[in-house]
């Protein structure tokens, strides 16, 4: 520990001989402040345009994408696991269970352990915001959405969005998230992929190789 | 077990040679086959990359704003480290300082033994390659087990990394079939990418779900939260982070930045810059510990190796600014026709060219410098917007500087010969007398076409490919002398 | 105008024609010449290399010839680039307030050649004729110090019977880069040999660029290869096809 205290007083030491005089809390905050942020904040889209473009995206990367209304959700869900050739799928604690179709298992994922969730047909969750710029789901641990784990192991995601969730621009997911920027959160923006092989994209390295995401309409 | 030191593990760390530039990349030009894979790697990275930057119309606004957001950081870098620390220790992480290499192994080793692990799994970090991690775990019993499909190629293949972004970009699928073929003992493996990307999914998929230990760098390190960010494509990222007990990142000090939010900025340069996409598949942010989500025990071990007497160096501090999207790899042309090896350090390209000789306080890697045209290509794509050009002339500066002081320096051909012409720039008479001598001295040389086809000495550098053609028997300023000035001084009188 | 020469090292004592080619069409354009005897060199390669102190004097002695020009036009943007993008750091480096003084009231009055032409004069047609296969380079500096954009290409499509092409990859170097060529001849080579191909790939008979740095280098392997391609500095051609003109 002394060893460690030593390091830490070397490292900064060093530092703040190469920076010189330091700067009050107050003059860094306000400096920071003063940063010029001239990019894109705010979206210029209607709702139908931001729908549809988030739509495109999700579609290039072969994600499947469907819409419904509020009141026909468990209707879709249904839908989607048969052409999925689903029996159930695991679901996070506080999904809402208006959402699950009869006739079909759902198994409550929490405290499910990585073999036992990788025997699992899928997720099914929501989202505590979307991108349509960039196709993007953002997932945190919370209701309805789960530890990490739920999203990562299972082979299929189906996801639900509702229409007020999805913003256009990064920044203002970033405004959205701001509140709760401490939970772990995960953006998903298609299945895996990597192009280290002769710049060749492949998908479905790890993580979910399938993903379906339910737009939900008001 | 006695505990092997890592200075007796034989690798340089942020170097693994110590070949002059030229030299290196005279071998690696005669390799067809390598780069023929990095032109194409680079070249499909740099047109998707023109795309999606030239779709945003506010894409100049993200580079300035981030360059500043760096810059600032910078300037007060303890301050954030220190809040990052606060932060991170009251969310259940623990903090470790590492002054240097040395120190970052010896910390990691220890927590690694701590758990009695005999391997452990890692994501891609070249800040474990310019530490020499892997060599030092192995010395002393432990296997890391890359998932990074790149690093498992390189790892698996005994190689080095090329490109920090895309590091087994040098090998093509031949290549890397007979990598896996070999190691994963699978002699039927189809050659398609498809195949060799299953047969890596199959061979990890056992080893996250039973190995404990991970490591990984990091992209960001956020001081209002004292949380991560770790940027990926695969997934290997994923399970690493959330699958084991415990997690072990080792990051650059340089890292930091202020808050959560400023990744509004670099959540968008980052992916367009690296690897051209508009975001990459996964992010995952998350602060020290939470119960129920991803590891026990999550440690963070924050590495100065070198940078913070870069900060003192007000020219070269931006150097620090880095992200690590190797956009300026992909952009360099010098890059283009070597590859990565040929810079012989982890760091590679145009940000390779600086950081790489500063990390060494400018002792080793003295020609990588001058490994450049000085063509501007680096700094158009720099996404936090890093002058690369203005910091290799600086840094050209110190080594001249220091060369100098030295007696071999100061009487070696260049210096003289430098020093010469600064002595005839200074003056036009003295000039037009060289010009003169030249255009006499010259004639030993030119041949009877016109040309000169053979110079001497460095200079031959010039005409082992190139001809020269002969200078003109009267330069400008004697014809203006000649034709023009007379009539002048007759205006002038008339 | 009154318009202030400054040659530049390399071309004074290797391509004296382009000189004289911009005096003929500013002649022409009804401008007058001059031709400050006492010019030497921009300090450029000084300063590239890292001959930074070296470079001090070069530039003092630049600014001290130029000072009460009332323009200054140079063929060659990368001497141009060196003023804009370096000047004043080195003054300040040496600590000479007055020199930063000067080198800042010196700067907007500087220009390279094309850039004087269009920018500055609103001249795009200067009445040449060059029947000939063109293909244009474009420098480095010229694209990101300068960023001259399309001004050559504007000029060039106004020479009455050349036949432009366009060259592909366009953005990459040609691996002069000054010393760049002697410390790392092999990678400047293997530079060099991409960017000939792009310019036997086009046709031309002539490549055509604003810095004679570059296409020396293109020359030199152009000659050596015996492809009987030709380079000749932009100011060449839009001098071409007068009365009094010479190439």
């Amino acid at each position: 520990m002394g060893d460690s205290n030593s390091q830490r007083s070397t490292v900064l030491a060093s530092i703040r001989m190469s920076l010189g005089a330091p700067s009050s809390p107050a003059g860094i905050e306000a400096e920071y402040a003063a940063i010029e942020r001239s990019y894109k904040c705010k979206g210029t889209l209607s709702e139908d345009a931001l729908l549809d473009l988030f739509e495109d995206r999700l579609l290039e990367y072969d994600a499947g994408v469907y819409r419904c209304s509020a009141s026909r959700i468990a209707d879709a869900v249904e839908g989607i696991l048969r052409k999925r050739r689903k029996s159930g799928l695991a679901i996070p604690a506080g999904l809402s269970r208006e959402w699950l179709p009869e006739g079909f298992g759902f198994t409550d994922a929490t405290g499910l352990d990585a073999y036992e969730l990788d025997k699992t047909e899928g997720l099914l969750s929501s989202c505590t915001v979307a991108i349509a710029e960039t196709g993007s789901l953002v997932l945190q641990n919370a209701d309805g959405q789960g530890a990490r784990i739920l999203s990562l192991v299972p082979d299929y995601h189906l996801c639900v969005v509702t229409a007020s969730q999805v913003v256009e621009t990064v920044p203002e997911a970033f405004e959205r998230l701001a509140k709760t920027s401490d939970l772990p959160t995960t953006f998903i923006s298609g299945p895996s992929a990597t192009a280290d092989i002769e710049m060749t994209r492949i998908k479905g390295v790890h993580g979910p190789r399938f993903l379906d995401v339910l737009l939900v309409i008001a | 077990m006695r505990e092997v030191q890592v200075s007796e593990v034989p690798v340089q760390h942020t170097r693994w040679n110590t070949h002059d530039f030229p030299d290196a990349a005279k071998v690696l030009l005669e390799d067809s086959q390598t780069r023929k894979n990095v032109q194409h790697a680079t070249n499909v990275i740099q047109g998707k990359r023109n795309k999606v930057t030239a779709e945003l119309p506010d894409w100049e606004d993200l580079r300035e704003a981030g360059a500043q957001v760096k810059a600032h950081t910078l300037r007060h870098l303890d301050y954030y480290l220190t809040k990052f620390e606060e932060n991170c220790t009251r969310a259940g992480g623990h903090v470790h300082w590492a002054s240097d290499a040395d120190e970052a192994n010896r910390i990691i080793l220890g927590l690694v033994r701590s758990h009695g692990a005999k391997e452990v799994i890692k994501i891609k970090t070249m800040t474990s390659e310019e530490i020499g991690l892997n060599a030092t775990l192995e010395a002393n019993g432990v296997w890391p087990v890359e998932t990074d499909l790149a690093e498992l190629i390189i790892q698996l293949g005994k190689d080095r990394p090329s490109h920090f972004v895309v590091p087994a970009l040098h090998k093509n699928k031949e290549q890397i079939r007979e990598i896996f073929q070999r190691e994963m003992n699978l002699p039927d493996l189809g050659d398609q990418p498809i195949d060799l990307a299953t047969a890596a999914r199959t061979y990890l998929r056992e080893k996250y779900m039973r190995i404990k230990v991970a490591i990984s760098g990091g992209n960001f390190l956020i001081a209002d939260t004292g949380g991560m960010c770790i940027v990926e494509s695969e997934g290997n990222g994923r399970m690493c982070l959330t699958l084991p007990d415990v997690l072990i990142s080792v990051v650059g000090i340089e890292k930091v930045i202020p808050s959560f939010r400023d990744l509004d900025i670099l959540l968008q340069t980052l992916p367009r810059s690296a690897t051209g996409e508009r975001m990459n598949p996964y992010n995952s942010t998350w602060t020290g510990v939470h119960p129920g989500d991803g590891p026990k025990e999550f440690h963070v071990v924050l590495l100065d190796n070198g940078r913070s007497p870069i900060l003192a160096d007000k020219e070269a501090r931006q150097t620090l600014q880095c992200i690590r999207c190797a956009a300026c790899l992909n952009a360099c042309p010098v890059y283009h026709q070597t590859g990565g090896h040929a810079y012989e350090s982890v760091y590679a390209g145009p940000i390779g060219a600086i950081l790489t000789p500063q990390l060494h306080s400018m002792g080793e890697g003295r020609s990588l410098p001058y490994a450049s045209s000085l063509c501007g290509a680096c700094y158009e794509v720099c996404p936090v917007k890093i002058n690369i050009p203005e910091v290799l002339i600086h840094l050209r500066g110190k080594i001249v500087r220091e060369d100098q002081a030295t007696l071999a320096g100061k009487f070696s051909l260049w210096n003289i010969g430098m020093q010469a012409a600064a002595f005839l720039f200074k003056d036009a008479g003295r000039l037009s007398m060289a010009e003169h001598l030249g255009q006499i001295g010259q004639k030993a040389l030119v041949s009877k076409n016109g040309f000169i086809e053979w110079m001497p000495g460095m200079l031959s550098g010039w005409t082992q490919t190139r001809d020269l053609k002969a200078m003109p028997e009267q330069s400008f300023r004697d014809w203006w002398a000649k034709e023009r000035a007379p009539q002048d001084k007759e205006d002038a009188h008339g | 105008m009154r318009v202030s020469l400054f040659i530049t090292c390399y071309n004074d004592a290797l391509f004296p024609e382009t000189g004289k080619s911009v005096v003929h069409v500013l002649e022409r354009l009804g401008h007058t010449i001059e031709f400050p005897p006492e010019q030497t060199c921009c300090g450029q390669m000084h300063w590239n290399t890292g001959y930074l102190r070296e470079a001090v004097p070069i530039i003092r002695h630049f600014v001290k010839v130029y000072q009460d020009a009332e323009a200054v036009v140079i063929p060659s943007s990368s001497c141009v680039s060196m003023m804009r993008d370096h000047y004043v750091k080195a003054a300040e480096m040496d600590g000479d307030a007055k020199l930063v003084a000067d080198v800042e009231a010196l700067l907007p009055r500087i220009f390279e050649f094309s850039e004087f032409l269009v920018r500055k004069l609103g001249v795009e047609d200067v009445g040449a004729s060059y029947p000939h296969k063109v293909t244009y380079h474009a420098s480095c500096h010229s694209m990101r110090s300068l960023h001259l954009g399309d001004i050559p290409i504007r000029l060039l499509k106004n020479v009455r019977g050349l036949d432009l092409q366009p060259i592909q990859n366009i953005q990459e170097c040609c691996g002069f880069g000054g010393t760049f060529s002697i410390k790392n001849a092999d990678v400047s080579s293997a530079m060099l040999a991409d960017k000939v191909r792009s310019v036997l790939n086009t046709g031309a008979e002539i490549c055509t660029a604003v810095d004679n740095s570059c296409l020396m280098h293109l020359y030199g392997s152009l000659h050596r290869q015996r492809t009987f391609v030709k380079t000749a500095h932009l100011a060449e051609i839009l001098a071409s096809g007068h009365v009094g003109a010479h190439l």
